[in-house]
């Protein structure tokens, strides 16, 4: 090839040019192929608040109910249950909830708006597993320190009755505390803030 | 006028593609090292077995519906109602194990004799580039059937993306497509299962093999044979790759296959290895089984996952883990390829490194109790130890010497009086029983238990001593 007389810059300014606009030409035709992939707007309406009767539940019940897919549990606590949350904070990582996601109205050593009435989210925040219920004080398996809570059989993190992370266990922070709120005294309403009432 | 014909479609089709060279450079005049052993069967049985995959794989897509609502009952429907609908779903999910398994023992031979070492670095790149598309393929099929262990399996999985910093939970809401694992999960994962993950998979096979055929196999004696060539310039210790080796791998085929076929129609679960119990129940969103725990092949991973008590440094050893792999060339240190002229320090540093890699093998199919979590810490520090202490043990380690030429195999005609020996030996000394039922060849030629104590001592010191 004969390459005298050729503007090498000229040459070299065309390639470069060509490259970058090709480039950002590919990085605008990807984005319509990852955005696909969000969740679909159907998926995003699908998060309708639930309405969950308590009347029924006796003391120490625990019952689940499905908020956008994910188990939300509904636990009684005895007042016996709630006289050992406050023995446990040396024990917690996160006793007072400074780093754990709850709404502002459940941010308090219960982590609930009534104490006896406890409402999370059952999905571990490690990994996502959904803990078991263990309200039992110190069974064979889980040993002299358990004092009720919720065990992860996944990866063996240890919750108490409140959903705070114990220390030394995988999970990160507590359990999460969904937005709900009271319609009457029986009556609760998953997904939607306290304070939306006055909106 | 016939063979006229056929000569010159030949000739046409030649002009037109190089089959013959092909064939010439990647088989006929491929040398490849004479002393191939045992471990040297895993690389085509690799290749046999994504062939099973893929084979299988499509006719089963043919009755599967990857649908949240529909994907369980169309696993069992192929498994009742389709014909043949069980070997061909039972070949599919054995050969995942299966792939694991000879894929584990190729790496394990690489390890063995230095496989990884230059000029091979890339070869092993791609190789742990396919380790790793073969992972997700695994994980992401595992999803299909939409059981228990489907379902919470792919939650854990997912959700180790959300211990990234700062974009981990866009990043995890992006892969499932949902607030949770769900339908559009599911159905994404089928288009990565069934395409996406399998061309990928097929490609870099080619760049695995274009790599390792520029630069030739290694062998045990980890010596390059392309070093010394006789006057027409193919190595002196070399073979061609067919028809010898060709013939070889097919002996490694039909053994596999005997093993393959044993385990679908016998034991297909695998005692609940290869499908985990709680498959057997539909995905609910609601509960997480008892126990869970992946298959087997993720186990390792899954023991240092869990033996780390923090979400993101978890997240980091388990990745590490499988990075720390890609490293190898550069942190072996040692000039010596083969384990047969390395000094004690790497022998013993790869046996501690096969105990723990075993170790938490088992460790990651038991439930998580304090006492486990502390010995699957304990290995999780052997299995780092291995690799990030290399720089510094095989660089002090003694080496032999290693030989130019390929050492010598011996021939069967050479073995042969001492096998027959060992044989004498076995059948010696066995005492005569008068009942008649005893009378039989059979009893006759009872081996005594000395016999094979001796022969059984003796062949742990060959293996030894063919390691040393």
């Amino acid at each position: 090839m004969n390459n005298e007389g050729v503007d090498q810059s000229k040459r070299q300014f065309l390639t470069t040019a060509l490259t970058v606009v090709g480039a950002v030409g590919t990085g605008y035709l990807a984005v319509p192929f990852l955005a696909q992939m969000q969740p679909s707007a159907k998926a995003m309406a699908a998060g309708a608040p639930v309405e969950v009767d308590i009347s029924k539940m006796e003391p120490g019940q625990l019952i689940r109910v499905a908020w956008r897919g994910k188990p939300v549990w509904i636990l009684n606590r005895t007042p016996q249950v709630l006289e050992t949350l406050q023995t446990l904070d040396n024990e917690l990582r996160d006793p007072l909830s400074m780093e754990s996601i709850q709404p502002e109205s459940s941010k308090n050593p219960a982590r609930s708006i009534k104490p006896e009435v406890f409402v999370a989210v059952g999905l571990c925040t490690h990994l996502g597993c959904s803990p078991t219920f263990r309200p039992e004080i110190a069974p064979n398996d889980l040993g002299e320190k358990w004092k009720g809570g919720f065990f992860c059989p996944c990866h063996g993190s240890w919750f108490d009755l409140a959903g705070r992370v114990y220390r030394g266990v995988p999970a990160p922070t507590n359990l999460e505390i969904p937005p709900y709120r009271y319609i009457t005294d029986t009556q609760l309403i998953i997904g939607e803030d306290p304070e939306e009432e006055n909106a | 006028m016939k063979r006229n014909r056929v000569t010159e479609c030949n000739e046409w089709f030649l002009e037109r593609f190089p089959l013959t060279k092909l064939w010439n450079e990647h088989m006929a005049h491929y040398y490849a090292p004479k002393n191939f052993n045992f471990w040297y069967f895993f690389g085509s049985l690799a290749l046999l077995v994504l062939v099973n995959q893929i084979l299988t794989g499509i006719f089963l897509t043919m009755n599967y519906k990857p649908d949240a609502k529909l994907a369980f009952d169309s696993v069992e429907y192929i498994m009742r109602d389709v014909n043949w609908g069980w070997l061909i779903r039972y070949m599919h999910s054995t050969g995942s194990s299966a792939f694991f398994i000879v894929v584990y023992l190729h790496m394990f031979r690489g390890l063995l004799y230095g496989s990884f070492k230059h000029p091979r670095e890339l070869v092993w790149i791609f190789g742990m580039l396919l380790f790793v598309a073969l992972m997700a393929e695994a994980f992401m099929g595992y999803l299909l059937p939409w059981g228990q262990m489907s379902y919470w399996g792919a939650q854990v999985i997912i959700s180790l993306f959300s211990a990234i910093p700062v974009i981990g939970d866009d990043l995890s809401l992006w892969l499932r497509g949902d607030y949770v694992v769900s339908d559009a999960t599911l159905n994404r994962f089928f288009a990565f299962h069934v395409i996406a993950v399998p061309l990928a998979l097929v490609m870099l096979v080619f760049l695995h093999i274009v790599a390792l055929h520029e630069v030739g196999s290694n062998n045990p004696d980890g010596i390059e044979i392309k070093d010394s060539k006789d006057p027409w310039g193919h190595p002196v210790d070399g073979i061609p790759f067919h028809p010898y080796y060709t013939v070889k791998d097919l002996v490694g085929v039909g053994v596999f296959m005997l093993f393959f076929a044993t385990v679908i129609f016998y034991i297909p679960e695998m005692g609940g290895y290869f499908l985990e119990p709680a498959n057997f129940i539909p995905a609910d969103p609601m509960k997480t089984p008892e126990h869970i725990a992946p298959v087997w092949y993720f186990t390792p991973f899954y023991a240092i996952l869990r033996a780390i008590p923090d979400k993101f440094a978890g997240v980091i050893g388990m990745g590490g883990a499988i990075v720390v792999l890609f490293l190898l060339p550069w942190l072996d240190r040692s000039p010596v390829k083969s384990i047969r002229y390395r000094g004690g320090i790497y022998k013993k540093a790869l046996m501690l490194f096969v105990i723990s890699f075993i170790a938490l093998g088992y460790l990651g199919t038991q439930p998580a109790t304090p006492t486990a979590t502390i010995v699957a810490r304990f290995f999780t520090a052997i299995y780092f130890g291995f690799f990030l202490l290399m720089p510094l043990y095989t660089r002090w380690e003694k080496t032999k010497p290693v030989p130019k030429r390929l050492t010598s195999v011996h021939s069967l005609e050479e073995q042969l009086p001492a096998l027959i020996e060992e044989i004498t030996q076995i059948k010696q000394g066995s005492t005569e029983i008068g009942h008649p039922a005893f009378k039989s060849s059979f009893f006759a030629i009872r081996p005594n238990p000395k016999g094979i104590k001796n022969l059984i001592s003796r062949l742990a010191k060959n293996v030894k001593g063919s390691l040393d």
